[in-house]
């Protein structure tokens, strides 16, 4: 019963990912490209977590962690390039 | 006796020492340093002269390469002993000559080391009996040779000179080396003897390597199409011309030829080939030494012309071979006999007649014969020494060129009598160009004599006034102008002792004794006697008309070989940049396109004409659907990247492409991979992101339909034969996989983790590499950012 609801879940988010690709390659503007990126990232992180159940395995619990941890810094970065144009900002005036 | 390797050796070790005593005695001129050597070897080799006289032969053999067969061997016999004394002798009396016509100012160690690394060479090539040693002392002629022309190196006429000598005598040195392994690869030895007893006519080969051979032969000996190099060779102090280019460089063919034609003589090509490039040689190299202004070029073509007259000679003699022993053929051995005479008479009279127009040179300051003339008042003994070099030149009486000119006007009579090779049917052609080509060696024999030294003296077109040369420069050429009348009074001496020896290495089968007759001063009313009264009488006639009409002695200077030559090396340099400009574009999408046009047409190849292809799906495990789904993503992604109207979406979608691959990753059981895909990719994605701010705007991609429809083409045909490749080496599995051996992970290494055991102690070699890749990477950011030029520096990365 598990196992079916799992794949399920799991076709579930592969449709969400495809949805939200659609929405990078024809999202109008860039910040509607990159919330869709943000949203790829958590259904991996879903999808990992549902694959790892369905393995039961606990060797992915770390690709959880740092996937999630990347998502948060890339779409941060992404957004700071978005409005100034650059990632690290120097340092001021010397 | 001395053993020969030592006077091989004595001028290379003697040229290592020329700079230093030129610094530590800078008072004395040391060109009388020089000059003990080739005195000293010449009376070596002269003690050598009663022994070979007899017959007798000497082998010397010092291994060098013994594991190829190749051996430092010297043979002394008659006809390298003949080469050894002309050598060793001009060589002394060219740097006897030098002594004075060189100044002190001049940079004197350097042509003393040129002229002795010549002479050792020199030797070597002689002496050699071991086919590869004398191919290194040929190269070494033509280096040295090289060096003397430039010896001036300031001026561009020097450079041209030294440039086209090298290129013409190094191309036909290559044609010699091929020869030389073709007649390894026939006879199976090196050593010139053996080759003479062990050589297979019938062989394929024979008939190449005998062309090959010639051609290294008439380049060296500047015949007819390659005499170009000789004229312009000129440039050279008057007495490397005086040496090299009349007396023993351009006779190394002429050895050569001399030297195989035992082993070549019975072959019909070798007898037409020598003595018709011999005689068309002859003839035009007379023709047009008429035409010349300066007296070096003049000589030059002398040079060229006589070289053919021997090298005819050669060639009418090698028909001996073909007869064999019997009466028929003593016409054609006295032929080679008297190629040998010329070849010693002329290195006398052309060595005095270089060194006297040196000397007009060194003392007047020209040697334009339209400036000279009336010399013979101001500069008698040179004036007697020109006069004797050029009548026996030009074949007359009292002097020991008529001998041999006699002789050769036999051979070509009896030559065109003869009914061997088929030559009676272009036979009378023989006597008729030597006998015109006579006619004009004459012409120009008096235009030297009575241009220079008669006529009118014109003191203001000189640049200093006409006075006879100093005693020690005319030393030499009195000499050389003794021996021309002390041979003609006296020809058998030198016949018994020297030449009859000499042609005994060329006819090594023959009882020596009935084929050669004694040089005779006065051999009757013949019809060589006969054509030698018509050249000097039509010789004369000719004399006078040009000297009255100038432009009646056509000169078609328009079809050149010198135009042949320059247009070549001009062309080969235009055609070689335009081929090289044409695929070195220098852009990296042409050679991208070459390097995967040529993966496709190796792999592709290889996969069409061995029919590699195959493709078995019976071992393939089951694919599920998140698999297709994930693939689908990934190839939607793939596709939208091409069509990618900015840059951001295009990282952006090469960012969905490497989650992807991390999900991917997980769902094949891989969480080591995936960590580290999803690490990579982020910080991929966030340098993409880095450069992107420096880059200009995205333009749209507007090459030409051309270039767009071949990079599709291209693209496609790699993607499928990866595809094609990586389904076939899937399917064909030759033999189990050895990964059940790294499955005892724990009880090897202690290890939970497989992939962690493998990349750190089963196979830690590749990852301490792949550190050190890393460590590189980012040295190699840090120094790019970091040492840029300052402002005003030179950039250092253009350099």
């Amino acid at each position: 019963m598990i196992e079916v609801m799992l794949k399920i879940s799991l076709t579930m988010f592969a449709l969400a990912i495809v949805i939200s690709l659609y929405r990078i390659i024809r999202g109008p503007s860039i910040p509607d490209r990159v919330i869709a990126m943000d949203m790829i990232g958590v259904n991996l992180i879903s999808a990992i977590a549902a694959i790892s159940i369905l393995l039961n395995t606990k060797a992915y619990l770390e690709v959880i962690l740092i996937l999630g941890i990347l998502a948060f810094i890339s779409t941060i970065a992404l957004s700071k390039f978005i409005e100034r144009g650059v990632i690290i900002e120097r340092k001021r005036d010397r | 006796m001395v053993s020969i390797q030592l006077a091989i050796m004595v001028p290379f070790l003697a040229a290592i020492f020329i700079p230093f005593l030129y610094k530590k005695l800078p008072r004395i001129h040391i060109g009388w340093f020089v000059l003990i050597v080739p005195t000293a070897l010449f009376i070596a080799l002269a003690r050598f002269i009663p022994a070979v006289a007899e017959g007798k032969t000497f082998l010397h053999t010092v291994q060098w390469i013994p594991s190829y067969g190749i051996h430092f061997t010297t043979y002394v016999d008659g006809l390298s002993i003949i080469f050894g004394l002309l050598i060793t002798g001009i060589g002394s009396l060219v740097i006897l000559y030098s002594i004075y016509y060189l100044s002190a100012k001049e940079s004197l160690h350097h042509f003393y080391t040129y002229l002795l690394l010549f002479m050792g060479a020199m030797l070597g090539v002689v002496f050699s009996d071991n086919l590869m040693v004398l191919y290194v002392f040929w190269e070494l002629t033509s280096i040295s040779s090289f060096l003397l022309i430039a010896f001036w190196y300031h001026r561009k006429k020097s450079r041209y000179g030294a440039q086209k000598a090298l290129l013409i005598t190094f191309g036909g040195g290559m044609a010699m080396l091929t020869s030389f392994f073709m007649i390894y690869l026939i006879t199976d030895t090196m050593s010139v003897r053996e080759i003479i007893s062990s050589i297979d006519t019938n062989h394929e080969l024979f008939i190449p390597a005998l062309i090959l051979l010639l051609i290294g032969a008439f380049t060296k000996s500047a015949q007819y199409p390659f005499h170009i190099w000789l004229p312009d060779a000129m440039e050279a102090p008057t007495p490397v011309s005086a040496y090299l280019h009349s007396a023993t460089m351009v006779k190394a063919g002429i050895y050569l030829v001399a030297r195989f034609t035992p082993v070549f003589g019975s072959s019909e090509v070798w007898f037409w080939l020598v003595s018709s490039i011999g005689l068309i040689t002859l003839f035009w190299g007379s023709f047009n030494a008429v035409r010349q202004i300066d007296l070096k070029a003049l000589l030059a073509y002398s040079t060229i012309s006589q070289l053919g007259l021997i090298m005819s000679l050669f060639g009418i003699g090698s028909i001996a071979h073909q007869l064999g022993v019997s009466e028929n053929s003593i016409i054609y051995t006295q032929a080679s006999f008297a190629a040998l005479f010329h070849l010693v008479n002329h290195s006398t009279f052309k060595g005095a007649l270089f060194m006297v127009v040196g000397i007009v040179d060194h003392e007047v300051g020209t040697r334009d014969i339209r400036r000279l003339g009336g010399l013979m008042a101001f500069m008698p003994v040179s004036f007697t020494i020109a006069l004797i070099g050029s009548f026996s030149m030009a074949g007359l009486p009292p002097f020991n060129g008529f001998l041999s000119k006699e002789m050769f006007f036999e051979a070509v009579v009896n030559v065109s009598q003869s009914s061997i090779f088929s030559v009676h049917s272009l036979g009378l052609l023989f006597p008729i160009v030597a006998w015109i080509a006579s006619v004009l060696t004459f012409v120009y024999c008096m235009i030297i004599v009575f241009k220079t030294f008669l006529g009118p003296y014109h003191p203001e077109k000189l640049e200093h006034g006409a006075h006879e040369a100093k005693i020690g420069m005319l030393v030499s050429p009195i000499i050389l102008g003794s021996l021309i009348v002390g041979i003609f009074i006296f020809p058998n001496v030198l016949g018994d002792y020297l030449l009859r020896p000499g042609l005994a290495s060329i006819f090594p089968s023959f009882p020596l004794d009935e084929m050669t007759k004694p040089i005779s001063l006065w051999h009757g009313f013949n019809p060589a006697l006969f054509m030698t009264i018509g050249v000097v009488v039509v010789g004369i006639i000719i004399f006078q008309i040009i000297r009255r009409r100038k432009s009646l002695y056509f000169p078609p200077s328009k079809w050149t070989f010198d135009q042949l030559y320059n247009s070549t090396l001009e062309q080969m340099e235009v055609r070689g940049f335009r081929i090289t400009t044409l695929y070195m574009t220098g852009s990296l999408r042409d050679y991208l396109v070459y390097i995967f046009l040529f993966l496709i047409a190796s792999v592709g190849g290889i996969f069409i004409f061995t029919d590699a292809f195959t493709f078995d799906l019976s071992n393939n495990a089951p694919i599920s659907i998140y698999e297709i789904l994930i693939v689908f993503a990934m190839l939607t992604a793939g596709i939208a990247i091409i069509f990618a109207k900015s840059r951001i979406t295009a990282i952006l979608l090469n960012g969905v492409l490497g989650y992807s691959i991390a999900l991917l990753f997980v769902l094949f059981r891989a969480p080591d991979l995936a960590l580290t895909q999803l690490v990579v990719e982020t910080v991929t994605t966030a340098l993409f992101l880095l450069c992107f701010y420096f880059l200009p705007k995205q333009e749209k991609e507007n090459s030409p339909q051309k270039t767009k429809r071949m990079n599709l083409i291209v693209s496609i045909l790699v993607g499928i034969i990866f595809v094609s490749v990586a389904l076939s080496v899937h399917s064909g599995k030759l033999f189990e996989t050895i990964s059940a051996y790294f499955e005892n992970a724990y009880e090897l290494a202690g290890a939970n983790n497989i992939v962690n055991a493998i990349l750190g102690d089963f196979r830690a070699f590749d990852t301490m590499l792949e550190v050190i890749v890393l460590f590189i990477g980012g040295i190699g950011v840090y120094t790019l950012i970091k040492l840029k030029a300052r402002k005003g520096d030179e950039n250092i990365e253009n350099q």
